[in-house]
């Protein structure tokens, strides 16, 4: 069953100039038309570089944002259509846990005020009593011990504030949590338990998570279906086995050879693609597929034209590539090389006259490294 | 003699009132031309530092440095680092020695041009002016795969993208053909697929111009990529190293296998847990109490608290060739318990081949 439903979900952000008047001279199409669905229970993750609007689509399924156009379907009503105080009680259910641990706690409030302000809000616990056994249960649950109740933020370590950002979200009892970048800014091995604490949590409390992330990695780790965002844009969704498996868009198949993995044998022997160039401007995407200026299986025509439908190819695997069947079987060759070599040619204008002794080094080192590079196995 | 050997090196923050702070205790690795060679670690172990140290770029004030940094110049003779001179190390900088920094905006002076920034070194360092300089700083835009280099010269870092900024910082750094180019987290600050470009394009630098390299930084997964050579920090000491092969084989140092453990894998099964090591960085103990680790550690002993354990080899290694800081070290298993059987047997193979080259 589905708890969460987004339906050509769209936030675009007005350019304003101007001295007396502001005009409008321009939209930043942050999201574009996403439509996808978050089953009660899983973990939906969602991917993609920065600007890619993966945290604008998180902030406005909690309404964070404004909603251009669209709806945002939670267990059966439409947040996008709510009056602003119904959203506000809404929102019990819908919690969110930040990128920055240290950003999104107020510096001066200690943890308990901090954790009981929204349950006063909301109307949980009838008292002060109440609320803080309530407390004092959820910090045991993240793994914080009781005397933090009366400490501050800066107290604590960043692995720490992150467990206080998810028992802010935890003390309201809510279904649905949204973590935007919940491991970014932690250490590898800080960032392991904060993975661990939030299965755990999901496995015994039930809830449904959306784990907004640029680690391909956390992501695949965590989630049970992972969506791809390009430029607004929805470019694959898949079962997390099987788009690890099988990628199918151009787009998904350069960021998973680009994540570099911790094991140099597969490190020297796997697949790279190599992009050109960064990602174009929100505010003014290309036309057709938008990954079409950097796709290395590029089409003339079709690609720069018309805008790929996101198309379910069976197993819950959906794309959105004109020619992803014909990438994967083979019959479509990539219209230029995928690891191209970056570095351009030393011209003699780059050599140094005056030091002779310099680039006789260079290549006497050049002759080493030749030579090194010929006995290793 | 390496190009950099690096012996005892110790940096302290001293502070009036405050007690001080031993940032570095203690680290000893060499670089050889045209090798690259990783400092690993997470926040706090003393990796920037270290560079920092090098580079002669701590303040003088509230800072001890010991220790020696042994650096052969192009003419053959061998300097200390840590003892020159500041116009000495300014004619270092840029020839012989060159650094790239974790966040490129704040590299940059924002109110310069980025032609401006690159042609000083120019100017500085090969006596370039005027439009043979501007020449040059185009090539060398172009080079590191900037498009329509002339025009960015006249432009200012915030109007270049992340990746342009990162490209332009390494193309100051490469200008005069530095020996040893150290590279702070270079990609850190970047996205995935810019990051492999940015990679791509120092390996490439390694393997045209023989330039050595020390990668500092704290993913695994770009020292995997990377490195020859591969030095684990802890606590500002090496717990571990070895060449990047034999390390991601069977980390012997109980906080590079916990290291190992932890991190998600893009080719792993969902579902399979993580194995995180224990505590923080916080909790750690003076080394010379014993192993700084040991309160985090799963493999800990009461030996590992009669002092500090000494950088040995590892049991049933070539000498010299896997040196580990531990009296207990992890042996004969890969991290991940899961698969520790069949890559235990890749392990073995591994090694045997990477001693017999």
């Amino acid at each position: 069953m589905s708890l969460l439903e987004l339906d050509d979900v769209k936030v675009h952000f007005p350019v304003k100039r101007g001295v007396l008047f502001d005009r409008t001279v321009g939209h930043v199409y942050a999201v574009d038309g996403v439509s996808l669905s978050v089953t009660a229970g899983q973990t939906y993750g969602l991917v993609g570089e920065s600007g890619c609007g993966k945290t604008t689509l998180g902030r406005a399924i909690l309404r964070l944002n404004d909603i251009t156009a669209g709806h945002v379907v939670f267990d059966g009503t439409d947040l996008a259509a709510l009056p602003d105080e119904e959203m506000r009680r809404a929102r019990r259910r819908l919690q969110m846990v930040f990128q920055d641990p240290l950003g999104s706690l107020n510096p001066r409030q200690n943890i308990e005020s901090i954790l009981a302000e929204g349950m006063a809000a909301h109307g949980i616990g009838a008292d002060r009593e109440e609320r803080r056994t309530r407390i004092l249960e959820i910090l045991e649950r993240v793994g914080l011990p009781a005397t933090a109740l009366s400490r501050y933020p800066h107290e604590f370590s960043g692995g720490q504030r992150q467990r206080i950002g998810i028992a802010r979200a935890l003390v309201l009892e809510p279904d649905l949590i949204i973590c935007d970048e919940p491991v970014s800014a932690l250490d590898v091995s800080i960032q392991a338990q904060v993975l661990n604490l939030l299965e755990e949590l999901q496995d015994s409390l039930g809830l449904t998570y959306v784990v907004i992330a640029h680690d391909l990695a956390v992501v695949r780790h965590i989630s049970d279906v992972i969506g791809v965002m390009y430029l607004g844009q929805l470019v694959e969704e898949a079962p997390s086995d099987v788009l690890y498996a099988e990628p199918r868009h151009p787009y998904t198949r350069a960021l998973m050879s680009a994540v570099p993995v911790p094991d140099p044998d597969l490190e020297d022997s796997r697949e790279r693609i190599l992009l050109r160039g960064d990602l174009p401007s929100p505010a003014n995407p290309p036309t057709g597929c938008r990954f079409h200026t950097r796709c290395p299986w590029r089409q003339a025509e079709r690609c720069d034209t018309e805008r790929p439908a996101l198309t379910d190819i069976g197993g819950g695997h959906r794309v959105a590539c004109h020619f992803a069947a014909e990438i994967a079987d083979g019959t479509l060759e990539p219209v230029r090389e995928l690891a191209p070599k970056l570095l351009g040619a030393e011209t003699p204008a780059a050599e140094v006259p005056a030091e002779v002794p310099a680039d006789a080094a260079a290549q006497r080192e050049k002759g080493e490294r030749g030579e090194k590079e010929s006995t290793t196995p | 003699m390496s190009l950099l050997s690096v012996d005892e090196l110790t940096v302290t923050f001293t502070g009036r009132g405050t007690r001080d702070v031993n940032a570095v205790s203690g680290v000893s690795f060499s670089v050889d031309e045209g090798q690259v060679v990783g400092l690993v670690g997470e926040s706090g172990c003393g990796k920037s530092v270290t560079s920092l140290a090098l580079m002669g770029l701590l303040p003088k004030r509230g800072v001890r440095v010991g220790g020696r940094a042994l650096f052969r110049t192009k003419g053959g003779g061998s300097t200390d680092l840590l003892t020159l001179g500041r116009s000495a190390l300014r004619d270092l900088r840029g020839p012989q020695l060159a650094m790239i920094f974790q966040d490129p905006l704040s590299s940059l002076n924002p109110v310069v041009p980025i032609g401006v920034q690159v042609t000083e070194i120019l100017a500085r360092h090969r006596g370039m002016r005027g439009k043979a300089a501007r020449d040059q700083a185009a090539h060398l835009l172009e080079r590191v795969g900037i498009p329509d280099p002339t025009r960015r010269l006249r432009e200012y870092p915030h109007q270049l993208s992340g990746g342009m900024r990162q490209r332009a910082l390494i193309a100051m750094a490469v200008a005069c053909a530095p020996r040893l180019l150290i590279a702070d987290e270079p990609t850190t600050a970047l996205d995935v697929t810019i990051q492999a470009q940015i990679l791509e394009l120092l390996k490439e630098l390694v393997d045209d111009q023989g330039t050595a390299l020390l990668m500092i930084t704290h993913d695994l997964g770009v020292v995997a990529g990377l490195c020859d050579d591969v030095n684990v920090l802890y606590a500002g000491k090496v717990v571990e190293a070895a060449g990047r092969r034999p390390l991601f084989a069977a980390p012997a140092h109980p906080y590079a296998h916990g290291l190992l453990g932890s991190i998600p894998r893009l080719d792993s099964p969902r579902g399979e847990p993580l194995n995180p090591i224990r505590g923080s960085i916080n909790d750690t103990i003076a080394w010379g109490d014993g192993c700084a680790f040991a309160p985090r550690c799963d493999f800990y002993t009461l030996a590992c608290l009669e002092g500090a354990p000494a950088l040995a080899d590892l049991p049933g290694a070539e000498p010299a060739a896997h040196l580990v800081r531990c009296v207990n070290p992890v042996l004969n298993e890969a991290p991940g318990a899961g698969d520790a059987d069949d890559a235990g047997a890749d392990t073995e193979s591994d090694t045997t081949k990477e001693a017999s080259a």
